[in-house]
C-alpha cells in the first residue's frame, strides 16, 4: 500500500560557509547533513529537535527559500529543479512562530491575506474581497477585521490571520514552523484545533515542526527526530511515544515537564552543552552526550536500521 | 458573561473593540506632542508665506533706489518706516520682501536638495540591507568614499568648475548629503528584512523588487522622514554658508546667507542687517528639527 508522497527529501544537505575573520578563511556549517524525509498526503508528519538542530532550515529548503548544497526535493513526486518558487509557493505555503513578526503591520488584514492571491494574479478585486471573507470565516475571525491592522489584533488573532494568508492558495501541504510556541497557552490549543480542522475539511498535509512534544504528539501521525542536522528517528507517532528507540529520543520523552511540581525538572542525562555544529563530534554525533553509549559510537557513523517502518540511527540496534 | 456562547466564540473581546482606530490613536498623539505642534505651526507658516511671496511681499525684492539706503525697521525709528517695515538694505531694497524671498529659496533648496540626497541614499541603504554580503561591502566602501570627502571642499571646487549659481549647489548639496540616509536605511532595513513577514512574502513567491518595494519601503519611511528633516535642516544651514562665502548663491538672488554676508560689514551701525536673516534661519532650522523629532515620536510608536 504506497502512498503519494506530497513532498519528499531526498538526501538532502545544507551547508553555511561561516566567516571566522578576515585572515582565517571561512569553516563550513553542516545545518542539514543527508536528510531524507516522506511527507505523504493527507498526513502530518512531526519534526521535533533542539533548537539549532537544522529544523528551520530543513523548513526553508522544503519552502523553496534556500537552496539545498546537494539532494533534492521532490513536490508530489517531481524534482524540484525547473520548478521556479511561484510554483512552489501554489503547493507550498507556511506558517510562522510568531505572528508578530509574520503580518506586516503597515498592511490591513485584508491587503496581507489577499497577497497571494494579488501575486499570483488569481481572479479579481471583486473575488479577493469575497475570498478574503470566506478564509476569514473559515479561520474563525470576524469579517469587520478586515480592515483592521495587526497592531489591533491579539496574538491568537493575529495567528488565524497568518494561516488565512497560508491557504487562501489552497496549498497542498502546509510547513508549520512552531505555530504555537510565540502564543498563550489558552490559545495554543484553540490555534491546533484549527489546524486539525481545517487539515479534515481542505483535505492538509501538515509538516509540524515543533519542540513541544505535546503538541507533536497531538497532531503528528509520523514524527522524526531531529539531532544536529541529521534525522536519527523516524516512527508512527503512536509507536515512537510509546517505546522510542534512540538514547536521544528517550533523553527528550524524559524531558517533558509534569503538571506536579514536587517532581521537580526531570533529569534528561543530557548534561547542557549542545555541540558546536562548526566543529562536531567524530562518529555518531550524539555520543558525547549518550547515557548508553559504546566503544564503536566515537569512531563510525551509525547507519539508519530499518525496521517495521521505524528507523532509528544508532550503534545500539545495527549490530 | 456569554463569553462561553457559541456566537462569541473567535470575536473580538470588549477590549479590542474600544481600542480607537490607528487614525483616532495618532490624531491624540499629535496633539499631545507640543514640540510637533509648534514645529509644525512655524514650518507651515513659512512654507506659506515663501509660496504666497509676491502676495506678502510690499515690494519688489530687486527693487534698488540709493535714495532710501539702509533705513531703520520700524521699531528705530517711527518716521519713515511706513513703507518699509522692516527698514532697507544698502542700495535700498525692501528687507522684508527680501526676508520672504530668501525663505522661498532656502526652502527650495531643502527640499530639492532631500529629493536628490533621498533618492540616492534610500536607494544604497535598501538596496545593500537588503542583499547584504558583497553587494553591502560596495555600498559601504561608496559610502566610505563620500564620508572621506569634505562637502564644503567639493562644493568650492564645483563652483570653480561650473561658477556659482543655485543649480550647482543644488546639485552639490543633492548628491552629497545622502550618506546619513544610506546609512539609517541600510541598518532599518537590516532589521526588517530578517522578520518573517519578507519570508512569508518570498513564500507566497513575490519578486524581490516588489519585497523591497510594497512590504519593506512602508516599514522604513517613518525613519526615512525623520532623516530627512535633519538632513533638509542642514542642507539650509550649509546654502547658507556657501551664500555666506561666496560659493553659493549670488547676488542679487535674496539668499538669507547671501544677506548675511552683505550686511557684514554694518553689523555695529545696523545690526538688524544680520540679526534679521539670521533669525530667519534659526526659526526655519528650529521649526525643522522639532517637527522632524515629533514625526519621530508621532510614527513610530504606530508600529507596535
Amino acid at each position: 500500500m504506497k502512498q503519494e508522497n506530497a513532498l519528499e527529501a531526498v538526501n538532502v544537505s545544507c551547508v553555511f560557509r561561516i566567516n571566522q575573520g578576515l585572515l582565517k578563511g571561512s569553516k563550513p556549517l553542516v545545518a542539514v547533513n543527508g536528510v531524507s524525509l516522506q511527507i505523504q498526503k493527507g498526513k502530518v508528519v512531526g519534526l521535533v529537535g533542539e533548537s539549532g538542530c537544522g529544523k528551520s532550515t530543513l523548513a526553508n529548503i522544503l519552502l523553496g527559500l534556500q537552496r539545498p548544497t546537494s539532494g533534492d526535493v521532490l513536490y508530489s513526486g517531481k524534482t524540484a529543479t525547473g520548478f521556479s518558487n511561484r510554483h512552489i509557493a501554489r503547493r507550498i505555503q507556511p506558517i510562522f512562530q510568531d505572528p508578530y513578526s509574520s503580518l506586516n503591520v503597515t498592511k490591513t488584514v485584508k491587503s496581507i491575506i489577499s497577497l497571494p492571491l494579488r501575486i499570483h494574479k488569481i481572479g479579481d478585486a471583486a473575488s479577493w474581497d469575497s475570498k478574503v471573507n470566506e478564509m476569514l470565516d473559515l479561520v474563525g475571525l470576524p469579517k469587520r477585521v478586515a480592515e483592521s491592522y495587526p497592531s489591533q489584533l491579539s496574538g491568537g488573532q493575529r495567528q488565524r490571520v497568518a494561516i488565512a494568508r497560508a491557504l487562501i492558495m489552497r496549498p497542498e501541504v502546509v510547513i508549520c514552523d512552531e505555530p504555537t510556541s510565540a502564543l498563550d497557552v489558552s490559545v495554543q490549543s484553540q490555534i491546533l484545533n484549527l489546524l486539525q480542522d481545517l487539515r479534515l475539511e481542505l483535505g492538509l498535509t501538515y509538516l509540524m515542526i515543533s519542540h513541544n512534544l505535546a503538541v507533536v504528539e497531538h497532531m503528528a501521525d509520523r514524527v522524526a527526530v531531529m539531532y544536529l542536522g541529521r534525522i536519527v528517528e523516524e516512527a508512527e507517532s503512536a509507536v515512537l511515544f510509546k517505546e522510542p528507540k534512540h538514547p536521544y529520543t528517550r533523553a527528550l520523552l524524559s524531558s517533558v515537564l509534569t503538571p506536579d511540581p514536587r517532581l521537580g525538572v526531570p533529569d534528561t542525562q543530557l548534561g547542557t552543552i549542545f555541540p558546536n555544529p562548526i566543529d562536531p563530534p567524530t562518529g555518531c554525533s550524539f555520543h558525547p552526550r549518550c547515557a548508553s553509549r559504546i566503544d564503536i559510537c566515537s569512531q563510525k557513523m551509525p547507519a539508519p536500521h530499518l525496521e517495521k517502518q521505524h528507523m532509528a540511527e544508532c550503534h545500539l540496534f545495527s549490530k | 458573561m456569554k463569553n462561553s456562547s457559541p456566537f462569541l466564540r473567535g470575536r473580538q473581546t470588549a477590549e479590542e473593540i474600544l481600542e480607537p482606530r490607528p487614525m483616532a490613536k495618532l490624531r491624540r498623539r499629535v496633539f499631545k506632542n507640543h514640540s510637533f505642534l509648534i514645529g509644525a505651526v512655524i514650518l507651515i507658516s513659512i512654507i506659506l508665506i515663501a509660496l504666497l511671496a509676491p502676495l506678502f511681499s510690499p515690494h519688489d525684492p530687486y527693487d534698488q533706489d540709493l535714495a532710501r539706503r539702509l533705513m531703520n525697521p520700524f521699531w528705530h525709528d517711527k518716521k519713515t518706516n511706513d513703507l518699509y517695515l522692516l527698514g532697507t538694505d544698502k542700495v535700498g531694497r525692501d528687507y522684508l520682501s527680501r526676508l520672504i524671498y530668501g525663505a522661498q529659496i532656502s526652502l527650495l533648496i531643502g527640499f530639492l536638495t532631500i529629493l536628490i540626497s533621498g533618492t540616492i541614499g534610500t536607494a544604497l541603504g535598501v538596496v545593500a540591507g537588503y542583499f547584504g554580503g558583497r553587494v553591502d561591502m560596495v555600498v559601504n566602501f561608496i559610502i566610505n568614499t563620500r564620508l572621506a570627502m569634505p562637502v564644503f571642499l567639493v562644493a568650492m571646487a564645483a563652483v570653480v568648475a561650473f561658477g556659482a549659481s543655485l543649480h550647482v549647489v543644488i546639485m552639490v548639496l543633492g548628491l552629497f548629503l545622502w550618506d546619513r540616509f544610506a546609512v539609517v536605511m541600510r541598518s532599518i532595513t537590516m532589521q526588517a528584512r530578517d522578520l518573517d513577514y519578507v519570508k512569508a512574502a518570498r513564500a507566497i513567491g513575490c519578486s524581490t523588487p516588489y519585497i523591497i518595494i510594497r512590504e519593506i519601503f512602508p516599514n522604513v519611511l517613518s525613519s526615512l522622514t525623520v532623516v530627512a528633516t535633519v538632513e533638509m535642516a542642514n542642507a539650509i544651514l550649509l546654502e547658507a554658508a556657501l551664500s555666506f562665502l561666496g560659493f553659493g548663491v549670488q547676488a542679487p538672488t535674496p539668499s538669507w546667507g547671501l544677506m548675511l554676508n552683505e550686511g557684514r560689514e554694518y553689523m555695529f551701525f545696523s545690526p538688524w542687517l544680520l540679526a534679521l536673516p539670521g533669525t530667519g534661519l534659526f526659526l526655519l532650522v528650529l521649526a525643522i528639527n522639532l517637527f522632524g523629532d515629533g514625526l519621530r515620536d508621532v510614527t513610530l510608536e504606530r508600529e507596535r
